[in-house]
């Protein structure tokens, strides 16, 4: 199952990034995971959070070109070799990864946030092979 | 040394006879072969009976770089196809060149008028000049090229873009002279520093144009490389490089006047002002057969002065630029209109027309970055389709003004707003 991904494109200059979390804050948004992609003029944020379309909406209210993107939240148990399975099933099956970063939630499991380029077919292979996706629902009761 | 002492030294009121004649015989070769300016005289309420001096030039209308775009391409040639031997090209205010076109005589005037220049610059047959301006439809190269024959130079036309191959020429060939824009010899002065050449080069001389340049860059140059630094100066509209040049004194650009009739006038008032008060320059092809051009607005910012110079000659001097009457931008040596950067945007539906040009210069070379506020709904989260929008513009960008540009993505309203008229432009060079 998809989870939405708030993503936020912020062109560099100082405090910028802290504008975005201001936004965040005053409306009571939580973050629940995040990874910042870097180049030498813009980040891309992207955020695991409790309540996506508010915050995409709150976000262009202020003035931020920010988005919805559709990707898998994936279990990842706490034993060697558990990532590389998962990674390993998605390239068997032509998929490729856009990106990745990791969701940090006090579990047993770990987790990893997945963008490819075929999210329904990645799901449903991780399905087949036993391996569980996060739902929304579990997202925003985070 | 002066070239072409007849002309260059003769006296004020031969000169003036001589432009009297020359302007008489223009504007009836106008009127007869150029269907703009007929109707634009017959508007104007002026027929060329009326020119019976240079002093009725006053009674003439002006020409601007709009009419030049919107008679595109050969509108203004009063010469017919058939006596065209060239075409040169400058970059318009929008989408469309400024283009030219020269008769045989109008090549060899010019070259005669560069001739002149490159001789202020001390530059004489024996020298082996190198000629670093780009060649193709921007006049630098070959009005340089032409010119330095004319004088019987060795001419070694380099053109632009390898810097390595220019220096080590420099140093095997020996040359003595270069004609390039004054922010590539400053870079020039670096590679050969940095490669320990600079104890090796024959270099006296250096004719540096197509942009403006400040005092304290001559300085350097002239310091740098322990050379004569001269200010050529010239538009493709008028003539190309040529136009006029400063001499050893370095007190203002001597206009070759016998061919280019200049006036100052105030840019709002469209008056004459006097001697010595800034105005923009203002010139008339007195004797150009391919495209001439009646009181053209350079929109370049100067005064000038009557005076005899020390050197002997007693051509019309202008001072050294003090900006421009409208916004365009000289970048590398090529001129760039920010309505160029709006046309092309335009053309690009992932943005926005909110943008600003940032031009700079760094290890003494031009940089243009310019920076766009991309619509919200064209943004993605993945650094490879950021790059790939980036692409596009810079794409679309260096198609529209001839030079490449940084582009830099910008978020929705992160570029400033003005309020009364919009500022598209940061220059950060010092060039005025």
């Amino acid at each position: 199952m998809t989870v939405k991904q708030l993503s936020v494109f912020i062109e560099n200059r100082r405090g910028r990034l802290g504008e975005v979390l201001q936004v965040l804050k005053d409306n009571n948004i939580n973050i629940v995971s995040m990874s910042l992609a870097d180049t030498t003029e813009y980040g891309l944020l992207r955020l695991i959070v409790n309540k996506p379309e508010e915050g995409r909406d709150f976000l262009l209210k202020a003035g931020f070109s920010s988005m919805l993107t559709d990707v898998l939240i994936v279990k990842v148990p706490h034993t060697a070799g558990s990532l590389q399975k998962i990674l390993s099933i998605i390239a068997e099956n032509d998929i490729d990864i856009e990106y990745m970063y990791g969701l940090s939630v006090e579990s047993t499991d770990a987790s990893i946030v997945v963008k490819t380029n075929a999210l329904d077919l990645a799901c449903k292979v991780l399905k087949s092979s036993h391996i569980e996706t996060m739902t929304p629902e579990e997202i925003s009761s985070l | 040394m002066i070239w072409n002492k007849e002309m260059e030294c003769m006296s004020r009121e031969e000169m003036k006879k001589l432009q009297s004649e020359r302007l008489v015989k223009l504007v009836r070769y106008v009127y007869d072969n150029v269907e703009f300016y007929r109707k634009r005289m017959d508007e104007h309420g002026v027929k060329p009976e009326d020119i019976k001096g240079i002093d009725d030039i006053t009674k003439l209308p002006y020409t601007t770089k709009d009419d030049l775009r919107d008679t595109y391409p050969f509108g203004l040639f009063a010469a017919p196809h058939k006596d065209i031997v060239r075409i040169h090209a400058s970059s318009g205010t929008t989408g469309k060149a400024t283009v030219v076109g020269y008769t045989q005589n109008d090549i060899d005037v010019w070259s005669e008028c560069v001739a002149r220049c490159m001789t202020m610059a001390g530059v004489t047959k024996d020298d082996i000049i190198q000629v670093a301006y780009g060649y193709g439809l921007f006049t630098g190269g070959l009005g340089a090229h032409y010119g330095a024959e004319r004088l019987g130079a060795m001419v070694v036309p380099m053109s632009t873009g390898n810097s390595k191959k220019l220096t080590t020429m420099m140093v095997d060939f020996g040359a003595t002279a270069i004609a390039c824009t004054p922010s590539y010899l400053l870079h020039l002065s670096e590679v050969l520093r940095d490669e320990g050449l600079l104890d090796k080069i024959k270099l006296k001389s250096a004719i540096c144009g197509a942009e403006p340049w400040t005092e304290k860059m001559r300085n350097e140059i002239e310091t740098r490389l322990n050379i004569t630094a001269h200010d050529i100066y010239g538009l493709s509209e008028i003539m190309g490089p040529g136009v006029a040049c400063d001499c050893e004194h370095h007190a203002g650009l001597h206009i070759c006047e016998d061919h280019f009739y200049p006036e100052i006038i105030d840019a709002k008032t469209l008056e004459p002002v006097a001697d010595g008060e800034i105005g923009e320059l203002v010139f008339t092809t007195i004797t150009k057969e391919g495209i001439p051009l009646i009181r053209y607005r350079t929109k370049d910012l100067t005064s000038i002065t009557h005076e005899r110079c020390e050197c002997g000659r007693t051509s019309a001097r202008i001072s050294r630029f003090r900006g421009r009457s409208d916004d365009m931008l000289i970048i590398r040596g090529v001129n760039v209109f920010p309505s160029q950067v709006e046309a092309a945007l335009v053309d690009v539906e992932e943005v926005t027309p909110h943008y600003m040009m940032v031009v700079d210069r760094e290890n003494n070379l031009d940089t243009l970055e310019i920076q766009v506020e991309v619509d919200v709904k064209y943004y993605t989260d993945e650094v490879k389709g950021i790059e790939k929008l980036t692409k596009k513009i810079a794409t679309v960008i260096q198609q529209a003004l001839g030079i490449s540009a940084k582009i830099r993505l910008m978020g929705p309203n992160s570029l400033k707003r003005s309020e009364g008229k919009a500022v598209h432009v940061i220059d950060n060079r010092k060039l005025y």
